[in-house]
C-alpha cells in the first residue's frame, strides 16, 4: 500500500467521523461534501475513476444541496429557530 | 497493515451507527446513514485492488496491462446514484414527518406515539 | 428507551460486529491481492468478446445487465416515492407568481455577486456538453449513464448558484422530465426484450460490437448508457426540483392571512 492511499484513507475516516460529530445538520452539508470529496480522490488512488466520478458529482454536489433544502425547510416551519430576515415563514406566531 | 483499508471501512459502518443512534435530528440521522453506506463502497473497492494495477478502462491502455477488478467498481458505481436517490427519499420523508408532528427529533417523535 | 441506555446498547453492539468485522477481515484476501477471479473474467469478456474498452460499463450494461435493470427501478421508485411525499398538500399554499412578495428575498437574482453570476452561465454549457459526453462515451473511456446523467442534472443547478432561480425552473420543466423518466426506465426493459427476440436471451447484447474503442463499440452498451443517463438525469433534477419548490415557494396555509 502506498503512503498516498494510506493518507487518503485516514483522511476518509476522520472526515466520516467529522460528519457524524457535526451535531448541526446545516453545518453537516459542508462536512458531507468535504467527505465525499476525499472519497472520490480515494476511488481515482484505488484505480476506480468510474465510481468516482459519479461518487464527485453525488456525494459533493447533489446530496449536501439535498441535505441544506431540507433543513432550510424545516427551519421555516419552526419559529424560534434562528432565521433570515424577510423570510416568509418567518411568522413567529405558531 | 494490509488490513487497514477494511479497518477504515468498518469504521465508517461503525461510526456512522453511533451517529444514527444519538441523533437528536432526523436529517442528521439520514445524512449519518449515508455515511454508514460509505463504508461500503470503500470496502468493496479495497477488495477490489491489485497491487500495481490501473483503471479497468482500456481507451488508451494496451489491452494486456494490469487493471483492478472492475466487477466491484460496476457495484460500487450503480449504488452511489442509486443511494443518493433513496436519501432523498429519506428527506422526503423527514420533510412529511416535520409537517405532521412539528418536530425532526426522533425523542420527541417516539413520546408522541406512545 | 432512554438516550443512557440506548448509547450503552450501541456500544455493546458495535464491540460486538467491531470484533467479528475484524476477524472477517484476517480472512479477506490481502489488500492488493493479484487474485481476481471474476474481474480477470469480466475483463477477458469485455475486450474479446464484446470489444468495449471500459470494462466498468461493460459489466454494468451487458454482463450483468440484468443487476443495473433492477437498480434502475430501485431508482425509478425511490424518485416517485421521494415525488409524492413533496407534492403540496391540501394545506399548503403554492406561490407561482415570479414577482410574489412572499417569494423569499434572499433567493432573488441580485444578491449574486456579478462574478459568480457569470462563471454560474459560462460553465453551464459546458457542463451540459461534458455530461453528454461522459454519458455517451461511456463505453470507451471512464463514465457512461449514471455518472453522465448526474452530471447534467447538478450542472444544471449552476443556474441556482448563479441566483437565477427562474431560469432553473424554466430550464427543468416537471412534465417533460416526468415523461422522460418513465420513458427511460420502460426503454431499458424494451432493449432487453429485444434481445430476448434477436438473440435468445432477455438482455443480450443484440447489436453488432464494433470495433474496440470506437464510438459504436460495445453494441446495446451504449444505448443503454444514454436510456440510464436521460432517466438519471431527469430523475435528480425532479427530485431537486420539487426540493427547491418546497423550500422556496410552498407554505403551510393554516393562518388563512398568508396567502
Amino acid at each position: 500500500m502506498t503512503a498516498l492511499v494510506a493518507t487518503a484513507l485516514t483522511l476518509v475516516a476522520l472526515a466520516g467521523t467529522a460528519v457524524v460529530l457535526t451535531a448541526e445538520p446545516g453545518r453537516q452539508a459542508v462536512t458531507l461534501s468535504v467527505f465525499g470529496l476525499l472519497l472520490s480522490v480515494l476511488f481515482v488512488l484505488l484505480g476506480a475513476p468510474d465510481v468516482a466520478l459519479s461518487q464527485l458529482a453525488v456525494g459533493s454536489a447533489a446530496l449536501p444541496l439535498m441535505v441544506l433544502l431540507t433543513v432550510d425547510k424545516i427551519r421555516r416551519g419552526h419559529p424560534g429557530a434562528p432565521t433570515r430576515p424577510g423570510d416568509p415563514g418567518d411568522r413567529g406566531d405558531r | 497493515m494490509s488490513v487497514y483499508p477494511f479497518l477504515v471501512a468498518g469504521w465508517l459502518l461503525l461510526v456512522g451507527m453511533f451517529g444514527l443512534v444519538r441523533s437528536r435530528n432526523l436529517v442528521h440521522a439520514v445524512v449519518s446513514l449515508s455515511v454508514c453506506q460509505s463504508s461500503t463502497y470503500v470496502l468493496l473497492l479495497a477488495v477490489g485492488y491489485r497491487h500495481g494495477g490501473t483503471a479497468p478502462v482500456f481507451g488508451d491502455t494496451p489491452v494486456d496491462s494490469t487493471v483492478v477488478d472492475p466487477v466491484v467498481q460496476a457495484l460500487t458505481l450503480t449504488d452511489i446514484v442509486v443511494g443518493a436517490t433513496v436519501t432523498a427519499l429519506l428527506l422526503a420523508l423527514t420533510i412529511q414527518i416535520d409537517k405532521r408532528h412539528h418536530t425532526v427529533d426522533p425523542d420527541e417523535l417516539s413520546s408522541l406515539v406512545g | 428507551m432512554s438516550r443512557s441506555a440506548r448509547t450503552a446498547l450501541l456500544l455493546a453492539a458495535a464491540a460486538g460486529i467491531g470484533v467479528l468485522l475484524v476477524l472477517a477481515f484476517g480472512l479477506l484476501p490481502h489488500f492488493g491481492t493479484a487474485h481476481h477471479p471474476y474481474g480477470d473474467r469480466a475483463v477477458a469478456t469485455a475486450l474479446h468478446d464484446r470489444h468495449t474498452a471500459n470494462v466498468v460499463s461493460s459489466v454494468n450494461f451487458d454482463q450483468r445487465a440484468l443487476d443495473t435493470l433492477g437498480e434502475e427501478f430501485i431508482l425509478f421508485a425511490s424518485v416517485l416515492g421521494a415525488l409524492v411525499l413533496l407534492r403540496p398538500g391540501r394545506d399548503e399554499v403554492e406561490f407561482t407568481r415570479n414577482g410574489d412578495h412572499l417569494v423569499d428575498r434572499s433567493h432573488q437574482p441580485g444578491q449574486v455577486l456579478d462574478t459568480v453570476r457569470l462563471l454560474g452561465y459560462l460553465l453551464l454549457p459546458v457542463t451540459m456538453l461534458v455530461g453528454w459526453y461522459i454519458v455517451v462515451h461511456g463505453a470507451i473511456t471512464p463514465g457512461g449513464g449514471f455518472q453522465g446523467g448526474i452530471v447534467l442534472a447538478t450542472g444544471l443547478h449552476l443556474l441556482y448558484l448563479a441566483g437565477d432561480y427562474r431560469a432553473l425552473r424554466a430550464l427543468s420543466p416537471i412534465r417533460p422530465l416526468d415523461v422522460g423518466e418513465a420513458v427511460a426506465a420502460g426503454a431499458f426493459v424494451l432493449v432487453g426484450l429485444t434481445g430476448t427476440v434477436l438473440a435468445g436471451g432477455f438482455l443480450t447484447n443484440f447489436l453488432p460490437t464494433g470495433t474496440l474503442r470506437s464510438l459504436t463499440s460495445g453494441g446495446t452498451v451504449p444505448l443503454l448508457n444514454t436510456v440510464v443517463g436521460i432517466e438519471v438525469a431527469a430523475g435528480i433534477v425532479l427530485l431537486l426540483a420539487r426540493f427547491f419548490e418546497q423550500d422556496l415557494r410552498i407554505r403551510t396555509d393554516d393562518h388563512g392571512g398568508t396567502r
